[in-house]
């Protein structure tokens, strides 16, 4: 695949920033898109924060890989986040490899890309990086931040550390930690990427190499925890590839085999091995039970935002469960809170394909939210 | 909206925080939201008429009040409403002593079996009875513990729950409903609303 990192949208911000590791950032690029118009009133700006393989490219053509947006099923003209009526969002997040400073950006000290040497960063470092971005834009609350998966933890975080920057917040399909499954699938992929002996220790950059196996099988992995067993038995069953008997060997006999690969090595294409690295390493830090003592109601103590938070019922990577605490945490100090779990077979990938109950909900939640935001201004 | 329901708004404060346990669509909070400015919550377990309540721009959650009442912080509300729904729970006693221990304020709407053409229905059809406010028949019904208003004063009695308001709603009028009169209520009642707290 011919990439292309031209036309990427950057803000340097030449602000130092805090890392929750220790270190310092001296100034950092975050590429961002946005889509539909800020009106006057700056009141219909909406962030979205993209999940472990996502970008900023939420909806149209993704400028770099000439593919469709990650997120055009939600995210457009007349869809349930409607770009004609709302102004959308989305960096790439701190760590990632879409233009953002990450991994596999130059490192200024040494004018070598940064690869192991760049710190380890967590969600809240990612959040607070992209605050400059509002900043930038000249918005001083927006109507919503929402995300799914890893977005959806930068949606909590950024409600903990931003509590008057936003008016609502929709996370989905996430849980307030990562719990060990979670952390344990993130390592069995770390541990593919590494095992390539084309990683190299994490400077294949220098050294021009690709660790294209590791990477796809860390993607595979993850594919599987995205898909509910129902969903996958549905897709796939035991149906054959392109033949019509097993063939006693190692190659794809069956359909969901080369789905598989597929899925791994089209990822390869556009994604940055020790980027993966770097995420992972960011959800799996995530905690904000133990950031407030166990107590998660704490964590949103100070805040007037209105939540909306959705669930998948076959998503058993970040399962109801969690959701249902982070309500409980809500309900716990009288936060204006919904929910709602969506009863599906597309397992934790649900927020991402046509799911017409979330975005049912997705947009009863959002347009009602903007008729009260703008009485309140 | 119908009368029970504009009976039972106008037992809520002003301003008040209000709990709709059993929300439905939203109707009665958005209303409540509307003409006395509430900050309201709602339960509602089936998903559709969640979406429709987020929708209206109300706090809904997904859930069965019967396990999710748990999570409520005590005394985080100033009423509780459950219009209708007393008698579809498996545990109507503990729920309604779980409204008590969330809300200052409990009203609770219920059709009366006590009714008399419920009990004219049963008496001379012999067959459970089918009526306005009772609509289904016995293997369709979500109703598992039907009650008469005097039921449920028993049951406030055995639970010291404090009967604060009790009224009567029949053939499209409202009366109050007292000690005095309670057997007659009993039989004339098509719904009791009560205002309860402990």
């Amino acid at each position: 695949m011919n990439l292309n990192f031209k036309n990427i949208k950057k803000i340097r911000i030449e602000k130092p920033l805090k890392l929750d590791c220790g270190s310092t950032l001296n100034g950092f690029d975050i590429a961002y898109e946005t889509y539909g118009k800020l009106n006057e009133s700056k009141n219909n700006a909406i962030l979205v924060f993209h999940a472990l393989s996502g970008d900023q490219f939420v909806t149209e053509t993704n400028t770099v890989t000439n593919k469709e947006g990650w997120w055009n099923m939600a995210v457009g003209k007349n869809k349930s986040i409607d770009t004609n009526k709302y102004f959308v969002i989305c960096a790439n997040v701190l760590g990632g490899c879409m233009g953002s400073t990450g991994p596999k950006e130059i490192d200024p000290s040494t004018g070598k890309p940064y690869g192991l040497n760049f710190p380890v960063v967590t969600i809240k470092d990612m959040v607070s990086a992209q605050i400059h971005l509002l900043d930038f834009l000249g918005i001083k609350k927006t109507l919503a931040v929402l995300g799914g998966s890893m977005g959806g933890m930068q949606a909590l975080q950024f409600c903990t550390l931003f509590p008057d920057r936003t008016f609502a917040a929709i996370p989905i399909a996430c849980a307030a930690s990562h719990s060990a499954q979670n952390i344990a699938f993130n390592e069995l992929a770390r541990q593919a990427i590494m095992a390539d002996s084309e990683w190299d220790n994490g400077n294949y950059l220098i050294s021009g190499k690709i660790p294209r196996k590791g990477l796809a099988i860390a993607r595979m992995a993850g594919h599987i925890s995205y898909l509910s067993e129902q969903g996958l038995q549905n897709k796939f069953g035991r149906k054959l590839q392109e033949q019509t008997d097993v063939k006693f060997s190692f190659d794809a006999d069956f359909e969901v085999e080369s789905y598989l690969k597929y899925q791994g090595y089209s990822f390869v294409d556009r994604f940055d091995a020790n980027s993966y690295l770097y995420i992972t390493r960011a959800m799996d830090y995530f905690d904000l039970y133990k950031k407030n003592d166990g107590n998660l109601s704490k964590a949103f103590r100070d805040s007037k935002i209105k939540y909306c938070i959705i669930s998948f019922s076959t998503d058993w990577l970040y399962p109801t469960a969690e959701s249902k605490k982070i309500v409980i945490a809500l309900n716990a100090i009288g936060a204006e809170v919904s929910f709602v779990e969506i009863i599906t077979n597309n397992g934790h990938d649900s927020f991402l394909v046509n799911e017409p109950a979330f975005f049912n909900t997705l947009k009863g939640f959002i347009d009602s939210t903007y008729e009260e935001f703008k009485n309140e201004a | 909206m119908k009368l029970e329901d504009d009976v039972l708004a106008g037992l809520i404060d002003i301003n008040s925080r209000v709990l709709d346990v059993g929300c439905g669509d939203g109707s009665l909070l958005l209303h409540l939201k509307k003409n006395k400015r509430v900050d309201g919550r709602g339960i509602e377990i089936d998903q559709k008429r969640v979406q429709e309540s987020v929708a209206k721009g109300l706090a809904v959650i997904e859930g069965d009040a019967e396990k999710d009442l748990i999570n409520y912080p005590d005394s985080s509300f100033d009423f509780a409403i459950l219009n209708q729904s007393l008698q579809q729970f498996y545990d109507p006693r503990v729920v309604l002593n779980e409204l008590l221990r969330i809300a200052k304020n409990a009203i609770v709407t219920i059709p009366n079996f006590g009714y008399w053409k419920v009990r004219i229905n049963l008496l001379f059809q012999g067959t459970m009875p089918v009526t306005k406010t009772l609509p289904n028949t016995w293997y369709n019904t979500p109703n598992l513990h039907m009650c008469t208003i005097k039921d449920f004063y028993n049951l406030c009695k055995l639970d010291n729950i404090k009967i604060i308001k009790s009224i009567s709603v029949s053939g499209g009028k409202i009366s109050n409903i007292q000690k005095g009169n309670l057997e007659i209520k009993n039989l004339l009642s098509e719904i009791g609303i009560f205002l309860i707290t402990k």
